[in-house]
């Protein structure tokens, strides 16, 4: 699996098979059991505390419910990553706090706390948040969990338009096939910690590999099936003596 | 097979005692490693000293209060049998400094302060938070658990001291407002036997003490809490029923030590 430098990409699956894993392991918050995860020529679970830091400071993660600190305003939520690792002014911290909740249409709630925005809204603020510093590595886990219609759009489009600003590259983890696809530039499916398939929206939506269709096309049953095993016939489970 | 699967279920809860004691000492001792960097930046320990400390204030004063009131009545009625109402200044401030202080102050600490520290951290815990924070290459025990530490050992000894001086003036008011004691014999009695050294630092000390196993307790017990609503519950329960016993079971040592034989 590798992610080109300013591509969006989207990374998908079922529940369970390992998405958040690979998110977990770019971040170096897990270590590999095999293989490695390579980041602008370095490899991650061999780096020291520090490296680890210093290459963290290079990423954005967006969490699937934002994880704004619930005790700082949205305003210091933002400039969060500036006071801690930044000398700069504070008037300069200010500005770029502003031009960050701009971005995302949200600078009018620079004064206001967490608990006071809707869902979409503290998605937006948190993606200011996860690009405050300019990373040039964006990973977002489920960014489009739980939105209405138009904070997802609105979500989608900015992932794209902060991207191509920054120059970075952005890893997708979602299970929204529709909105996803509008806005990568290549998808990759898991199964079972596997990739399954792999191409660009359009290869992926004229796909006819059975697992690629059901997720697309949301199909009840399939390669993913609808049914749990079960260990006993449905008869027997019922009592019936067939 | 039930002794073997009894003997296996104490094994694993001995096991995970045993785990647990050690990450609970390996966390203390990188909450101290890192506290350097919460003395640099030292508004951190004033917010959260607000937050824990401040906070209490009002339930301190006035637990202090009527702790003091009901030791000067109790003391009066059994002093009055020996002749001694006199002595009623001693009683209470002795009292109060050497023990009820510290050990009331740190067991109101612990059920106001440490739970709420324990369920914040839970909470930063459960909804990401502290994940995030680690993502963003911030040091989660240095940035939230190093500060919150360091806030309530420094404000611990003086919530003690507080409840105490509240008490003295609560064992006042009843002893000699209320009471009619006289009011000369009631401060220069407490003046005589109430030794700055022997017992207004030793209960200091003492306070100090019960200040580092309250926050220790509450923030590991944050920081180890399972990301659920019941994980976060179930560990501020453990919170306030640990700290409590660490407060009376360091009590007892501490007084072993330092008023033996006194």
């Amino acid at each position: 699996m590798s992610f080109g430098k300013g591509k969006v990409i989207a990374v998908m699956g079922g529940s369970g098979c390992g998405k958040t894993t690979l998110l977990r392991l770019i971040g170096g918050a897990l270590k590999p059991t095999r293989g490695e995860v390579r980041i602008d020529g370095q490899v991650i679970h061999e780096l020291d505390i520090n490296g680890l830091y210093a290459m963290r400071r290079k990423m954005g993660m967006l969490f699937q419910f934002g994880a704004l600190f619930t005790d700082m305003s949205v305003y210091d939520n933002v400039a969060f990553q500036m006071h801690e690792h930044t000398d700069l002014p504070e008037e300069i911290i200010r500005d770029l706090v502003m031009m960050k909740l701009h971005a995302v249409g949200l600078r009018g709630t620079h004064e206001l706390m967490p608990a006071e925005l809707s869902g979409g809204m503290a998605r937006r603020v948190a993606l200011a948040r996860t690009v405050a510093l300019d990373p040039m590595l964006i990973l977002y886990d489920e960014p489009f969990a739980g939105l209405d219609p138009i904070s997802l759009s609105v979500v989608g489009q900015l992932i794209r338009k902060l991207n191509d600003a920054l120059g970075a590259t952005s890893v997708v983890v979602t299970h929204d096939v529709q909105e996803s696809l509008k806005i990568v530039d290549y998808v990759y499916f898991i199964a079972e910690g596997v990739i399954v398939a792999e191409g660009t929206p359009a290869e992926i939506i004229a796909s006819d590999k059975p697992f690629v269709h059901q997720f697309v096309h949301g199909e009840m049953d399939g390669p993913i099936p609808f049914h749990y095993p079960a260990t006993s016939s449905y008869a027997q489970d019922l009592g019936v003596n067939v | 097979m039930p002794i073997a699967r009894s003997l296996r279920a104490v094994g694993q809860r001995s096991i995970k005692a045993v785990w647990r004691i050690g990450f609970a000492a390996r966390f203390l001792a990188m909450t101290l490693f890192y506290s350097g960097t919460s003395f640099r930046r030292f508004q951190l320990i004033v917010k959260e000293t607000f937050s824990s400390g401040v906070m209490s204030l009002i339930i301190i004063l006035v637990a202090g209060m009527f702790v003091g009131m009901v030791i000067g009545l109790q003391g009066y009625e059994t002093l009055k049998r020996y002749g001694s109402e006199s002595a009623l200044g001693s009683l209470v401030a002795l009292s109060l400094v050497r023990e009820l202080g510290p050990v009331l102050a740190a067991l109101l600490f612990a059920s106001r302060a440490g739970s709420a520290m324990t369920a914040e951290i839970g909470l930063m815990k459960a909804t990401e938070q502290i994940t995030a924070m680690e993502m963003m290459a911030v040091n989660p025990i240095a940035r939230v658990v190093a500060p919150r530490f360091w806030a309530g050992v420094i404000f611990m000894p003086l919530l003690a001291a507080m409840f105490s001086a509240m008490g003295v003036f609560g064992g006042y008011v009843v002893g000699v407002v209320l009471i009619g004691v006289d009011e000369g014999s009631f401060w220069s009695q407490m003046q005589s036997t109430v030794d700055f050294q022997h017992d207004v630092m030793n209960g200091v000390i003492k306070s100090f003490v019960f200040g580092v196993a309250v926050t220790a307790i509450a923030l590991f017990e944050g920081f180890d809490a399972p990301p659920t609503a019941e994980g976060v519950s179930g560990a501020t329960t453990r919170t306030v029923v640990q700290s409590s016993l660490a407060i009376l079971m360091l009590d007892f040592i501490l007084t072993a030590f330092m008023f033996s034989g006194a």
